[in-house]
């Protein structure tokens, strides 16, 4: 199962620059873990005592995944993984 | 709807509109709360007023005060309006990557405008704020992101008005700043139609304005209650313009930029119920219409090229 997923800039020092990789896995975490065996670092930025850092959003085709199982959250062949710092705005 | 007394009496109630062409089946169907139809234009003034009025009750606000806020725009606008009427000064502390229409409209309505920088968008207005008020320790500073007279707004007024017009309704949509909206009208619908889906539409932004942010410097507003939502999306400027189009295209509604990223959510959610084979009325916020945008060439040419000339802007 091959999924992207967009790495922010700010962790980009984990994949030699890289804006996106390809990972696999059937769930946020695994796909986490695949990314980890190749570029060691990025899943402890994201992952604090086995949930996903308090400031820290991944979306799965642009739903936020906390709320569709966290990190066991499904992905399916060919979605796309988006990593973001979370961030407040708007035209407020 | 006809008389009031005063542009700020001829606040909320705004028309709830269906969208036949957009939904995506007869039993999930599309509805459009237009809060453009404000006295400013934008769903911001019924926060603003809201604020301005608590702050007036507990003395914080006297003839002559300076008001101060971090926003990227319509808020802005809407306190200036209703600090012009009621005779206050305002400062807004605004992104410089915003639309110029925004700034124009602050300036005519006298409005003073500090700019905080492009990288770090509202959060480093919020920061700039938070830093002129200690130093100006006679303005008050009304923030929107933490009063709980923005979410209140929305529970007593939006959310209310919403069930009234959509008493079928199974999920609301609505833009994720300040979390005011979503937090008033979730907790009022949450009260009132048990099991109804409240889901948020969060702008996602270009490089720029996430490039230069640090994940443990992330900033949560001091509204956000995270019981309140059931869903969350994250909407980049092409989803978002593509969107936005859309609903002038099949719909006839000239809609600010946010607004497509909200409807690109409520379509998410819609679709969700056709593949489950359920009924759903799906009722999502027009913040503001597109005239504030025209200058981004949010509406014409290519949606790649307008995507990419909307690249580190703050858009929503």
């Amino acid at each position: 199962m091959a999924v992207t997923v967009s790495i922010p800039t700010i962790l980009r020092s984990h994949t030699d620059g890289a804006k996106s990789v390809e990972a696999a896995g059937s769930t946020v975490l695994e796909v986490l873990d695949d990314i980890e065996s190749r570029h060691s670092g990025l899943k402890e930025r994201l992952v604090k005592d086995s949930k996903l850092h308090r400031f820290v959003n991944v979306y799965v085709n642009d739903e936020d995944v906390r709320f569709v199982g966290g990190l066991d959250a499904e992905v399916s062949d060919g979605d796309t993984v988006t990593i973001l710092p979370a961030v407040a705005g708007g035209a407020r | 709807m006809s008389r009031y007394e005063s542009l700020l009496d001829a606040l909320g109630d705004t028309p709830l509109i269906g969208l036949p062409r957009l939904s995506p089946a007869r039993d999930v169907r599309l509805w459009a709360k237009l809060e453009d139809r404000n006295p400013t234009g934008s769903i911001k003034d019924r926060p603003a007023l809201a604020m301005i009025e608590a702050a007036e009750r507990d003395g914080t606000l006297r003839q002559g005060s300076t008001i101060l806020e971090p926003t990227s725009g319509n808020t802005g606008i809407a306190l200036a309006m209703a600090a012009k009427v009621k005779g206050y000064g305002l400062v807004c502390v605004m992104p410089e990557n915003t639309s110029a229409e925004r700034k124009q409209l602050l300036q005519a309505y006298g409005a003073r405008i500090v700019d905080s920088p492009a990288a770090g968008g509202s959060n480093e207005a919020v920061r700039r704020a938070k830093e002129l008020a200690q130093s100006n320790p006679d303005w008050v500073l009304l923030y929107q992101y933490g009063n709980q007279a923005n979410a209140d707004a929305h529970y007593r007024g939006t959310g209310p008005e919403l069930l009234k017009d959509l008493p079928e309704v199974t999920h609301f949509v609505g833009g994720l700043g300040t979390t005011g909206t979503l937090v008033g009208v979730g907790r009022y619908l949450h009260e009132h139609k048990p099991g109804v889906h409240v889901v948020a539409a969060e702008p996602r932004y270009g490089e720029l304005v996430y490039g230069l942010r640090n994940l443990d410097e992330g900033f949560v507003p001091e509204l956000y209650d995270a019981d309140v939502l059931t869903g969350r999306f994250s909407v980049g400027a092409y989803d978002a313009l593509r969107r936005t189009r859309e609903l002038l295209e099949f719909e006839g509604i000239f809609a600010g930029i946010s607004t497509g990223a909200v409807l690109h959510a409520a379509l998410a959610m819609a679709e969700k119920a056709v593949a489950r084979g359920e009924s759903a009325d799906v009722a999502f916020v027009v913040a503001d219409a597109g005239w504030k945008y025209l200058s981004t060439g949010a509406y014409s040419g290519s949606l790649d090229e307008a995507a990419e000339r909307l690249d580190g802007q703050l858009w929503a």
